[in-house]
């Protein structure tokens, strides 16, 4: 009898434990909420949470509901590999959302790689990778400062000022843009911020370069004016994060406006206003994949969705009073309903089936226009050109539609 | 005389039962932990953990020697944790082999910026060897130069701190530069072999712990043995009443060089053994608030003492790795409370409580309570 009973007891666990294991699917969320990074990526912890409980309420991904894993990345980058290895070897997630700056995807692309585990990541990134685990939702420098310049040829621009914070981002884009520029007849004289040659005479850095927060651009600024003088010039900025109020101060300070030299910002998006004076910046043009002024239907339900949620949510830590919608974080929601539409369409959670899924093209209406997956593990999307407004949003002067994400760009554009 | 008195002593360094039982509790933690493993009841993930644990414990050692028992607060300690770590991080990038991307056999952030070819002070790290000596040559030439400078032109307390914190951030700016060949912001990464060994393999990380677990227990057995050698004890004057010392005809400077170019190696020697278990090194590892957390760590588990600063940094960093997971976001106002409470309530640590709860049961049955306890004198509080 008593053997009987604890047969049926662990009859019931069992079985108890399978059903509770096959009704959720456990999904990491990777990003920093305490530390430097805390500012920019606690929105896309938020944006993410908001969209599992999205799907959720529609019935979940295969009729799983999502339970998402939160571990904080601490602005630490070891930190990265660890919580990267927790997700996987303890929490067995099947896919995880995460990562924001460059070094802590490098810091945890090992950590995916020996797990044969599945990552999205989704900020604009220098490109030059293409992990075999990771799925790149980020805008490829193609989507993001090649159609800026474009722009700017167009508008008739001819001179370009380089500048940016000294890390492997601002240093890769510029040098495709250096060659880009070239390739588009524009002599080297008319490329400032100042080269660095090895010793075959080769370029191997182009623009101007900043250590990290930054603050004196006095003398880059003086540069800058002398540049611009011709009135023909334009300034390509990959400074990051505070050290952007600086320079634009020093820059208005200077009597330069957007007039005389539009200044091109490719880290500054709707969040980053949040706590950022935008005043220093109207006029001045920033290029994304996503606007959150972007005037589509599925655009305004995605935001007045986001703010009800907002309101309602109960999950500790969330700031509910003034919050916008910027590209990272719609390239994070993006991601979530890439990867539930290639689990349905390839009937599996298992990582390697998915990413064979993802590569052979799944396609989500956004917020920003459709996105479709790419076998090289990038999107193709829509990029937007838009004019800072005084309120931190940006106008859309300009699209480009469908453009194929390509993350190997250096030497591409080189004439042989 | 002390000499044949040192000799002997490495053999018995430590003084009391306690310190015997918590070596040879250490000791058995580091035997046991494996074996677990193997049996698997602990996962390759917590012993690659747990080994970045133990190199954190020899940092916070290195940190104490100085701090603890030469009273000389370096706040830069980060750096020569970060130097050998670079220093073993550019023979693992060597060993990465060809990359898929760029199909050279140059580390990819220099494919990224366009070398062609290995620059000259790479070159000599393809040899192992050559890299272990680095690891211990680089921290100590860094910290001889520095501290000859500044113990010769006698800067000490507050002065020195501030100048170890100089050093460090100098350092940091330095190492970000992308131009400085060591990789800049992103460091190394994506390690793939260790003396041949692949890095991803279970019997690698458990191979690293054990490294990790030796040299701690080495570092532990050694400094306790210098404690009780002349060395040590002068070493203790200086920091209860250096001009004493000096006037006793010591030179405080050569002794002060001595145990800052020691403390660096043994931090030096702990970042390598961290570097292929943390998978990543970049000028982060040196910024000034991580060479607060090691003050922290020894702080928290109490300085001065043999095993305190083991305890501390095994200690937050498990807190760190739990509170990350459990409490998102919280991390850091979690450890300022910690610390704020250990600064008002507990001035000697984790340790130190131990030993007030020794001495109050001692007082209590009326026993003799006699020295042995505290190794801080008053006035070095």
């Amino acid at each position: 009898m008593k053997k009987f009973t604890s047969a049926l007891v662990a009859a019931t666990l069992g079985f108890g434990g399978i059903a509770a294991a096959e009704d959720t699917v456990k999904v990491g969320v990777l990003h920093s909420l305490s530390g430097t990074m805390a500012i920019s990526e606690t929105s896309l912890r938020d944006i993410l949470l908001f969209t599992f409980d999205e799907i959720n309420a529609a019935g979940g991904v295969m009729g799983k509901k999502i339970e998402p894993v939160v571990v904080d990345g601490a602005s630490d980058w070891p930190l990265f590999a660890e919580k990267a290895e927790q997700l996987l070897a303890q929490d067995k997630t099947a896919v995880t959302f995460g990562c924001w700056t460059s070094v802590s995807r490098k810091s945890v692309l090992p950590v995916y790689e020996k797990y044969n585990g599945l990552l999205f990541y989704p900020v604009q990134y220098e490109g030059e990778e293409m992990s075999p685990n990771i799925f790149y939702t980020a805008e490829a420098v193609n989507q993001q400062a090649i159609p800026a310049v474009d722009f700017l040829l167009e508008d008739g621009y001819k001179k370009f000022y380089l500048i940016g914070t000294d890390y492997v981002y601002p240093q890769t884009t510029n040098l495709v843009l250096f060659e880009y520029l070239l390739s588009k007849g524009i002599p080297v004289e008319n490329i400032g911020g100042g080269l660095r040659k090895d010793a075959d005479g080769e370029v191997i850095s182009a623009g101007n370069y900043t250590p990290f927060g930054h603050s004196d651009f006095q003398q880059i600024v003086a540069d800058i004016k002398k540049f611009s003088a011709s009135g023909d010039a334009c300034v390509i900025n990959t400074i990051n994060g505070d050290a952007n109020v600086p320079f634009f101060k020093e820059f208005a300070a200077s009597g330069l406006t957007s007039e005389d030299c539009p200044v091109v910002s490719f880290s500054l998006s709707e969040d980053e206003f949040r706590s950022l004076p935008a005043k220093d910046l109207v006029g001045h043009l920033g290029c994304w994949t996503y606007f959150m002024s972007n005037e589509s239907e599925a655009n305004k339900k995605f935001i007045a969705d986001f703010q009800a949620w907002l309101q309602k949510t109960e999950v500790p830590g969330i700031v509910k009073e003034n919050r916008v919608t910027c590209s990272p974080m719609v390239l994070s929601y993006n991601g979530v309903y890439l990867w539930k539409a290639a689990v349905e369409k390839a009937k599996s959670f298992e990582p390697e089936k998915v990413m064979a899924a993802l590569k052979s093209g799944v396609s989500f209406d956004g917020p920003g226009g459709t996105v479709t997956s790419q076998s090289n593990h990038h999107l193709t999307k829509n990029v937007y050109i838009g004019e800072t407004l005084e309120n931190g949003q940006f106008s859309v002067i300009k699209s480009f539609d469908n453009v194929v994400g390509e993350p190997f760009l250096k030497g591409t554009f080189m004439k042989k | 005389m002390s000499g044949r008195n040192s000799l002997s002593s490495l053999a018995k360094p430590f003084d009391s039962r306690t310190e015997w039982v918590t070596f040879f509790l250490l000791a058995a933690f580091v035997i046991i932990f494996p074996i677990l493993s193997q049996m698997g009841m602990i996962s390759s993930f917590q012993v690659g953990v747990w080994g970045k644990y133990l190199c954190y414990a020899v940092l916070a050692m290195s940190l104490n020697i100085l701090w603890g028992y030469t009273g000389l607060l370096c706040l830069g300690q980060c750096l020569f944790f970060a130097l050998g770590g670079y220093a073993f991080g550019m023979y693992l990038m060597l060993m990465i082999g060809e990359d898929p991307v760029y199909k050279t056999a140059l580390p990819d952030f220099m494919d990224f910026q366009g070398y062609k070819e290995l620059p000259w002070h790479w070159k000599p790290f393809y040899n192992p060897f050559f890299a272990v000596f680095a690891v211990v040559a680089v921290p100590g030439v860094v910290a001889f130069i520095f501290g000859a400078l500044a113990f010769r032109s006698r800067i000490k307390g507050v002065y020195f701190s501030i100048l170890t914190q100089a050093l460090t951030y100098a350092a940091t700016l330095l190492f970000f530069r992308n131009e400085f060949t060591f990789g800049g912001n992103n460091g190394f990464t994506d390690f793939k072999f260790i003396f041949g060994a692949d890095i991803r393999e279970e019997s690698t990380t458990l191979a690293l712990f054990v490294a990790s677990g030796i040299l701690l227990l080495v570092v532990y057995w050694g400094l306790a043995w210098l404690l009780k050698t002349k060395f040590g004890k002068v070493q203790r004057a200086i920091r209860d009443s250096e001009n004493r010392v000096r006037f006793s005809g010591y030179s405080s400077t050569h002794y002060k060089v001595f145990i800052f170019v020691l403390s660096a190696i043994i931090a030096g020697l702990a970042g390598a053994l961290y570097v292929p278990q943390a998978g990543i090194i970049n000028p982060e590892e040196m910024k000034p608030s991580k060479g607060l957390d090691i003050v922290v760590w020894v702080a928290v588990g109490g300085r001065g003492t043999k095993f305190g600063p083991v305890i501390g940094a095994i200690l937050i960093s498990l807190l760190k790795s739990w509170s990350t997971r459990a409490f998102p976001e919280y991390w850091l106002i979690i450890l300022g409370l910690v610390f704020v409470f250990v600064v008002l309530f507990m001035p000697d640590g984790i340790v130190g409580l131990f030993e007030k709860a020794k001495a109050y049961l001692r007082a209590r049955k009326g026993g003799e309570s006699d020295s042995g306890s505290s190794n801080i004198p008053v006035e070095a509080k």
